[in-house]
């Protein structure tokens, strides 16, 4: 569990590229946790909306593979209750942003037979479609 | 009158002469206009330094002294000194800067350095043949102060004068003095009890023969100007003869009306007519006005028939009082955050919710066995409600909470032994002497510290106790558990008062509301307000002994004012020349302090107000309006000296230098020897507001390449509201220099504090960069700048 105390590039240009695409001083964070017991979602995430924002700082790409940032409603409470002032769900959404732009298609559509697809909750298509695909 | 100028070229032990051909720069003044003794010595600070321009007054009959050599902040005060041994007025003698801003800066070009000094050496001489004598003004002061609030800021400021022999009208808004510490159970970091150890200070105020006490009183009214502030205070009325009463509480006891005891934050009830508080002094019963039932025997009249030593009197009336003041200290303290405000935490709506100052309440009611209400086993306190938080308003850290929380945890602890007490925190700042070993001295009595801040709390409708979930953000685990009794640390804000009586004396306020200090560092209990201090938890969130030290020094910086009886002010002024002047009032407004009215016909600037920025004088239309030692024709002789003999290619640029901040950043460039280019001249004035857009004109007309105007930061500057100032008088140049053909970028303004050494030699660099870019201005595009101007003033 011991780390360098150097910031790579990498993990640097991925600080600076979320703080461009959300906007937010993600650096201004002084980790309070008022975001995660704010947060309705927080018992169904993997990890709080607190340290997301920490991984974030520090650069630790890792947190595009956490489900936390695709359980975030979009809420705003965190934000309204910022004692920063930091838009964290525009930077929940900067993250969710960085995989969808990667036009990954999670789901093949004409791989799926075609009577599955006619069984298949049209709702759960749709938003299968919607969030894995971009 | 031809003036008889003496000019001596320092060589400072090889600092100048090893750049700078000091030869050279004495032959070139020789050559001056009305020079008649120039001399080149080694060190023109030394004893032989001096000796020779003392001599040479005498001897010659020299009426003006040029001394080039070092900056004016270094030694300016050295050779007024030495010319005023020889009789002349101390405005007599000026220092051309060439060691900070010419032989260090460009150590690298002898050539350069050599012309630079020789410039300013010449920019000096022509400056000082108009000088005219400067008298500082002396005021006459008094001994009386005006203390505006009784706490322990208020308190111990008027013992501090008082026992010094001044006469203080102390003032307080409440029944009662003390102020909040009055309310307080112990002190941290030693947990004596506060009363124990306010209650003697304040029967001193009370009985010093020195302080006049008005409780219960309100300023109305503030006048005037330091020496001479006209006070009218409203004292109201307590119905009862503080003389007479006995404080036997029979009053009390038939009273009918009940009300929510302030002294106890509502927690606990109070009759209309009460004593404020146990300890309180004046030790009298006060009857409360608003919440008796109509103060007059038929509607109840129950204590007027209780009281034997027929001390209520129904007929009171507020009593007018107006008093003189030669100085005011304010210390009208603080407001505690309204949780309210964040609704989120319940308070006010959640019974078991509370804030600091009612527990503080509660504890010391305990201890008197008479107990507001249940504290319960498991207690939560959370930290910076109200501090360090943008949505409401109050990013500031209040300072108190962290060890106030500490404290009252370690009571409830005394008190409930087998209590589970957590104080959820954000970051534990225990700053002060003995506060580390304070917050040890909890963790070892078992207060639980968590890192976190819950995001809200409920309650549970059938127990009341109060659910809280809450992230530990050090081991990134969410706890949850339910609370008999959650603690609101809440933070401090400016009073009502505080906001009030800024208002009435146009004390400036910081970013924080709260009133702002002279300088942040050297004037921290002075105002921009001549003769009114400040003290206590106005100027910001501070605990018990930073108070106690600031009302200290704010009694003796009042003291160092009035214990001469008079006082010698900056003569650097403003003044109207009263032949100019057609009395338009346009620099009323012009001026931030209020230092000008229209007096008649002619405006007029009260010298003890003006702060001598010279921001009036770009307001005036006739530039009646002048400054004392920087007068209009001065800074036009400096910029007259610098560009006279500019040959075609030559690049000027004149750096307008604020004496705060950007002379004292440029010395200190030339000091660490950064290098700047050498087509930048440096003018000294008090503030950059005074040069008007027609000296800048008139400076590009004359042939000045590019200007720079720097002036202090906002937050540092003595002045207040030049900035606006300036920017206003750059906007007009930059649309006269467009209109005329000239690029606008030619002039730039920047503020700055005194340690931004590369971004002064970026700025002044590049500037002149852009200057020589552009070339010099074709002499027909700036023949008519200023009949430009007077088509864009209209």
């Amino acid at each position: 569990m011991t780390h360098l105390m150097k910031v790579k590039k990498k993990n640097r240009d991925f600080l600076l590229k979320t703080e461009e695409m959300s906007g937010e001083h993600i650096t201004m964070c002084e980790q309070c946790g008022i975001c995660t017991t704010s947060c309705p979602m927080v018992d169904n995430m993997d990890i709080s909306p607190a340290n997301i924002i920490r991984l974030v700082q520090i650069g630790d790409e890792s947190v595009l593979e956490s489900t936390a940032i695709w359980l975030c409603a979009s809420c705003y409470t965190c934000t309204v209750r910022c004692p920063r002032g930091i838009d964290l769900a525009a930077i929940t959404e900067a993250l969710r942003q960085q995989t969808l732009r990667k036009s990954i298609d999670y789901i093949d559509i004409d791989s799926i037979d075609r009577k599955e697809l006619e069984e298949l909750p049209a709702i759960a298509l749709v938003s299968a479609l919607r969030k894995y695909t971009s | 009158m031809s003036e008889k100028i003496g000019v001596y070229v320092c060589h400072c032990g090889g600092n100048i002469s090893d750049t700078v051909d000091v030869d050279e720069v004495a032959k070139y003044a020789e050559n001056q206009d009305d020079v008649v003794v120039v001399r080149s010595i080694s060190h023109m600070c030394s004893e032989e330094g001096q000796k020779a321009i003392i001599d040479d007054i005498n001897e010659e009959g020299l009426d003006k002294i040029i001394v080039a050599a070092c900056s004016p902040q270094f030694h300016g005060p050295t050779f007024r000194k030495v010319v005023e041994k020889a009789g002349l007025n101390p405005a007599m003698v000026e220092m051309a800067n060439i060691r900070e801003q010419s032989a260090w800066p460009h150590f690298n070009d002898k050539k350069a350095a050599t012309e630079k000094a020789k410039l300013l050496t010449r920019a000096a001489i022509d400056d000082i043949r108009d000088m005219e004598p400067v008298v500082p003004e002396k005021m006459k002061i008094g001994k009386n102060v005006l203390v505006v609030g009784a706490g322990i800021a208020g308190i111990q400021a008027s013992l501090d004068l008082a026992d010094s022999g001044f006469n203080v009208y102390l003032v307080e808004k409440k029944p009662m003095i003390g102020g909040h510490m009055a309310q307080l159970s112990r002190t941290f970091p030693t947990n004596d009890c506060a009363s124990c150890i306010l209650s003697p200070k304040m029967a001193d105020a009370a009985n010093h023969p020195g302080i006049h006490l008005y409780t219960y009183s309100e300023i109305e009214t503030i006048e005037g100007t330091i020496g001479n502030f006209r006070v009218k205070i409203r004292q109201k009325p307590t119905y009862v003869d503080a003389s007479r009463c006995t404080a036997c509480n029979s009053c009390t006891e038939v009273c009918p009306t009940l009300v929510p005891d302030e002294n106890n934050e509502g927690l606990a009830l109070r009759k209309a007519i009460y004593l404020p508080s146990r300890i309180a002094i004046p030790h009298s019963y006060v009857l409360d006005e608003d919440a008796c039932l109509g103060l007059q025997p038929i509607a109840c009249g129950k204590c007027v028939e209780a009281c034997e030593a027929n001390a209520i009197d129904y007929e009171q009336k507020p009593k007018h009082i107006s008093i003189k003041a030669d100085t005011i200290i304010v210390a009208t303290g603080f407001d505690i955050f309204d949780a309210k405000r964040k609704p989120q935490y319940g308070y006010g709506r959640y019974e078991n919710v509370i804030n600091a100052l009612e527990l503080e309440r509660m504890i010391v009611e305990a201890a008197e066995g008479s107990p507001l209400r249940p504290v319960g086993k498991k207690v939560a306190f959370i930290q910076c409600v109200g501090s360090r938080d943008v949505t409401v308003g109050n990013p500031y850290c209040s300072r108190i909470c962290c060890m106030y929380a500490t404290k009252l945890s370690m009571l409830l602890k005394g008190m409930v032994p087998d209590a589970d007490i957590t104080i959820f925190y954000t970051d534990l700042r225990s700053f002060g002497k003995g506060y580390e070993e304070y917050y040890k001295r909890a963790q070892e009595m078992g207060i639980r510290f968590i890192r976190g801040r819950p995001g809200e709390l409920y309650e549970n409708q059938r127990t009341k106790k109060i659910k809280m979930k809450v992230e530990d953000t050090l081991t990134r685990e969410i706890l949850q558990d339910e609370y008999d009794l959650v603690v609101l640390s809440v933070g401090l804000e400016p009073s009502k008062g505080t906001k009030e009586i800024a208002q009435m004396l146009k004390i400036p306020q910081s970013a924080d509301r709260f009133l702002q200090e002279a300088h942040p560092k050297f004037k921290p209990v002075d105002t921009a307000i001549d003769g009114v201090f400040i003290a206590g938890t106005a100027q910001g969130p501070k605990d018990i002994p930073d108070t106690v030290a600031q009302a200290g020094a704010a009694a003796a910086r009042a003291i160092r004012l009035m214990n001469k009886g008079e006082f010698e002010m900056d003569p650097v002024k403003a003044f109207v020349r009263e032949e100019l002047c057609t009395g338009c009032g346009d620099c009323v407004a012009a001026c931030p302090v209020s230092a000008i009215t229209m007096s008649g016909p002619l405006a007029t600037i009260n010298p003890a107000v003006c702060k001598g920025c010279g921001s009036c004088i770009s307001s005036c239309p006739t530039e009646a309006i002048d400054l004392k030692l920087f007068s209009n024709t001065g800074v036009r002789d400096k910029i007259d000296g610098i560009l006279k003999e500019k040959k075609p290619g030559d690049n000027r640029v004149i750096l307008f230098a604020d004496d705060m901040c950007t002379y004292r950043l440029a010395d200190g460039v030339g000091t660490a020897k950064m290098e700047y280019t050498s087509d930048a001249y440096i003018v000294r004035v008090p503030s950059s507001s005074r040069v008007t857009p027609k000296i800048m004109l008139e400076a590009f007309e004359k042939g000045a390449d590019a200007l720079f105007l720097g002036e202090c930061e906002k937050a540092v500057s003595p002045y207040p509201g030049t900035k606006e100032a300036i920017e206003k008088n750059v906007s007009v140049v930059k649309k006269v220099l467009e209109k005329a053909g000239i690029e606008p970028g030619r002039v730039e303004f920047s503020p700055f504090v005194t340690v931004m050494f590369k971004g002064f030699v970026g700025k002044v660099n590049k500037l002149a960069e852009t200057a020589r870019e552009h070339g010099n201005i074709p002499e027909e595009k700036r023949r008519n700048l200023l009949k430009i101007l007077e088509e864009v003033r209209q």
